[in-house]
């Protein structure tokens, strides 16, 4: 695979909720414009991590981190750093859908607007109609932007999610499990979607579901009991792991 | 037991709990409808008034008056002469008893009424009018059927001379009945066919107007911040177990410490809005955090996360996405703890709203009644005429409540359908 630059780097990172610890001593590498996917059981931190990389677990009080994470050899996981403009250029979609209850071109502006991305209008409609375009949500409610985006179904308001994710033009998306409440047809546009976004961003997907990992991602890290057992290329993950428990996992004997 | 025979029972068991379920709502209604016809039938009478026709010769030179005298001049002639002239010839009269009886059988009033009704119609000045005086509480009583007229003379307050003349009045048709407009615009009197609720209204108002503008604000405000922005801790559960006891706080007590406060130590004026609403604002501030707090609660945590996601700010968050989720919840707790407020009696008995105020007050800073207090002290009266207008009381007391409530009803509605 491509031997490009890397775009996020943890080392040692812990995480701790409370007294148990959800992350030990992860060192993982993610590759700039490649999708990674992060798979291993329920409750083996993968989502635990990607929560590290923008920040999201501020949110919760009783969360301990300790460890780097560099994104773009740029440490992020120290005070000074600002999560407002972190989580700028670093986006997330989460496993259930949460469009704003507003409609669904404010759901879409609402990320420029408060980063100021657009001065007037127009550019503001621009920079919608591009998302939507970029989410492949465009034809289906360009006639009906007022209606409220909880009305859409679960797929659509997915790839709202989506477009509200890449509305601010971030670096990296992040998405936890995406396709968890959706429909074959509505996963598959969601997977033909990353194949394209990849081209712009870098995407690193946790994701259940073996068969998606080895669809859209280019690099897999299996995860354990907070321990990441290993990372590789999906191909080689897949085909032949190094680890006798990646290759359980992958076989479906545990998990 | 057989498998037919347990279905059977089960199925009976629910048909008995249906049976006391509904047996309990019917229950529940009957009494509403009992308690609602008990004061209505009460207290209809108070919406109509008794007047006595009354012929009046506005004599300038005999109430020694120029020519086109100005209001002031004819605010500070004496009409007391004039009045008691017109009042006799009502009715012909025996003795200085009858004539006693006579004039009591009119509001005490009538030489103010006399004068407002010249100095609104000075067309009628040197020409006789027919001018309608209000009929004494008793009369009233007697014309709205309510007076025991078949009771021996010493056991009645209107004597048999009165009845003569009242018997007489009806045949001529000079005495009628009409809309009972005193009952909104006065204050209170000790003549029951004289007072009115206008002055615990305007005070019931002025004290909800400063509940509103405290409590609503500073419970918001702690609400978001304790909800959103306090870190967990064993001072945030303290104060939060706090808030909850203080909703449960008996509101007398509230009363006792605007009473030692507001009064005792800053010296507020008695007797006012101001003191009773900053009283009421204090009670009602536990009982609009708690529900505040509940539908800030609710807001489902991912609408946070996607805000936060898309790099909102913490304030922003809250602002732009979870507080407009919960006003729906927010206004109608707001709403129905200032309904309780509005109700509540026991803490502005404290506080000195119990004075008897004639006059209408015209800021929060005048001394007032209020609605509920209005009831209280009227209840206390044993004229017929307090009796109905205790009910009156109450009943436009409940129509506030209901009005607000159904308006709390309607805002929830109405947000709730623009941010579904």
């Amino acid at each position: 695979m491509t031997n490009n630059k890397v775009k996020i780097k943890t080392e040692k990172l812990n995480v701790f909720y409370g007294q148990k610890q959800a992350l030990k001593n992860v060192n993982l590498e993610i590759y700039n414009r490649e999708v990674t996917a992060l798979i291993g059981p329920s409750g083996c931190g993968k989502s635990t991590y990607i929560r590290c990389i923008n920040r999201m677990n501020d949110v919760i009080e009783t969360c301990k981190i300790s460890g780097s994470i560099k994104i773009d050899g740029q440490e992020i996981n120290n005070k000074q750093i600002d999560v407002v403009r972190l989580r700028e250029r670093i986006g997330m979609v989460f496993q259930k859908p949460n469009p704003f209850p507003k409609s669904i071109y404010d759901n879409v502006a609402y990320g420029p607007q408060i980063h100021g991305l657009a001065d007037h209008k127009d550019k503001l409609d621009q920079i919608v109609q591009t998302s939507l375009k970029k989410s492949a949500l465009w034809e289906e409610v360009k006639d009906r932007l007022d209606e409220p985006g909880t009305s859409l179904s679960g797929g659509q308001q997915q790839r709202l999610c989506i477009a509200r994710a890449i509305s601010v033009n971030p670096e990296v998306i992040l998405m936890d499990e995406p396709c968890s409440a959706l429909d074959p047809i509505a996963t598959a546009k969601i997977e033909e979607l990353m194949e394209e976004l990849k081209k712009t961003f870098t995407i690193v997907i946790v994701t259940h579901s073996m068969a998606q990992a080895v669809r859209v991602s280019q690099r897999t890290g299996f995860f354990h009991l907070g321990n990441l057992i290993e990372v590789d290329t999906t191909d080689k993950m897949f085909k032949n792991p190094n680890n006798k428990m990646t290759q359980d996992y992958i076989t479906g004997r545990f998990g | 037991m057989s498998k037919e025979e347990l279905l059977k029972k089960r199925y009976r068991a629910e048909k008995r709990f249906k049976f006391y379920g509904l047996t309990s709502v019917i229950l529940a209604i009957l009494f509403v409808l009992f308690l609602v016809n008990v004061i209505f039938s009460k207290g209809k009478g108070a919406f109509s008034r008794t007047t006595i026709s009354v012929e009046v010769d506005f004599n300038t030179e005999k109430l020694e008056l120029k020519n086109n005298p100005t209001n002031k001049e004819i605010q500070d002639t004496d009409f007391y002469d004039l009045s008691i002239e017109s009042l006799l010839n009502v009715y012909k009269t025996n003795g200085l008893k009858e004539e006693k009886d006579l004039i009591r059988i009119f509001s005490p009033d009538y030489e103010i009424e006399i004068k407002n009704f010249i100095i609104e119609n000075k067309g009628f000045l040197n020409k006789t009018a027919i001018i309608e005086l209000t009929a004494s509480d008793d009369i009233d009583q007697l014309n709205k059927g309510n007076y025991p007229r078949h009771l021996p003379e010493e056991r009645r307050r209107i004597s048999d001379f009165q009845l003569l003349i009242y018997d007489k009045l009806v045949e001529d048709n000079k005495i009628q009945k009409t809309f009972n407009t005193f009952l909104f615009t006065n204050g209170d009197s000790r003549d029951p066919e004289l007072a009115g609720v206008g002055g615990s209204l305007l005070g019931s108002f002025f004290t909800i107007i400063v509940t509103l503008l405290l409590s609503f604000p500073i419970a918001i405000l702690a609400s978001i911040y304790l909800e959103e922005f306090a870190p967990k801790n064993r001072i945030t559960d303290f104060i939060e177990i706090n808030i909850n006891n203080l909703a449960a706080v008996p509101s007398i007590v509230f009363g006792l410490l605007g009473l030692g406060i507001l009064l005792g130590t800053f010296d507020f004026p008695r007797s006012t809005p101001l003191v009773a609403g900053i009283t009421l604002a204090l009670m009602t501030l536990p009982r609009i955090i708690i529900p505040c707090r509940a539908s800030l609660k609710a807001v489902p945590p991912s609408i946070r996360e996607g805000a936060l996601a898309v790099g909102a700010s913490k304030v922003q968050s809250v602002t732009h996405h979870v507080v407009p989720l919960a006003i729906p919840g927010t206004l109608s707790g707001t709403i129905i703890g200032l309904a309780q407020a509005l109700g509540e009696t026991a803490p502005l008995i404290l506080i000195g709203m119990v004075a008897f105020v004639v006059d209408l007050p015209s800021s929060p800073v005048d001394p007032s009644a209020s609605l509920p207090v209005q009831v209280y002290l009227w209840s206390e009266q044993a004229e017929r005429g307090f009796v109905e207008k205790t009910s009156a009381t109450i009943m436009i007391l409940l129509t506030f409540l209901i009005t607000m409530n159904a308006f709390a009803v309607y805002l929830r509605q109405k947000f709730e359908r623009r941010w579904s």
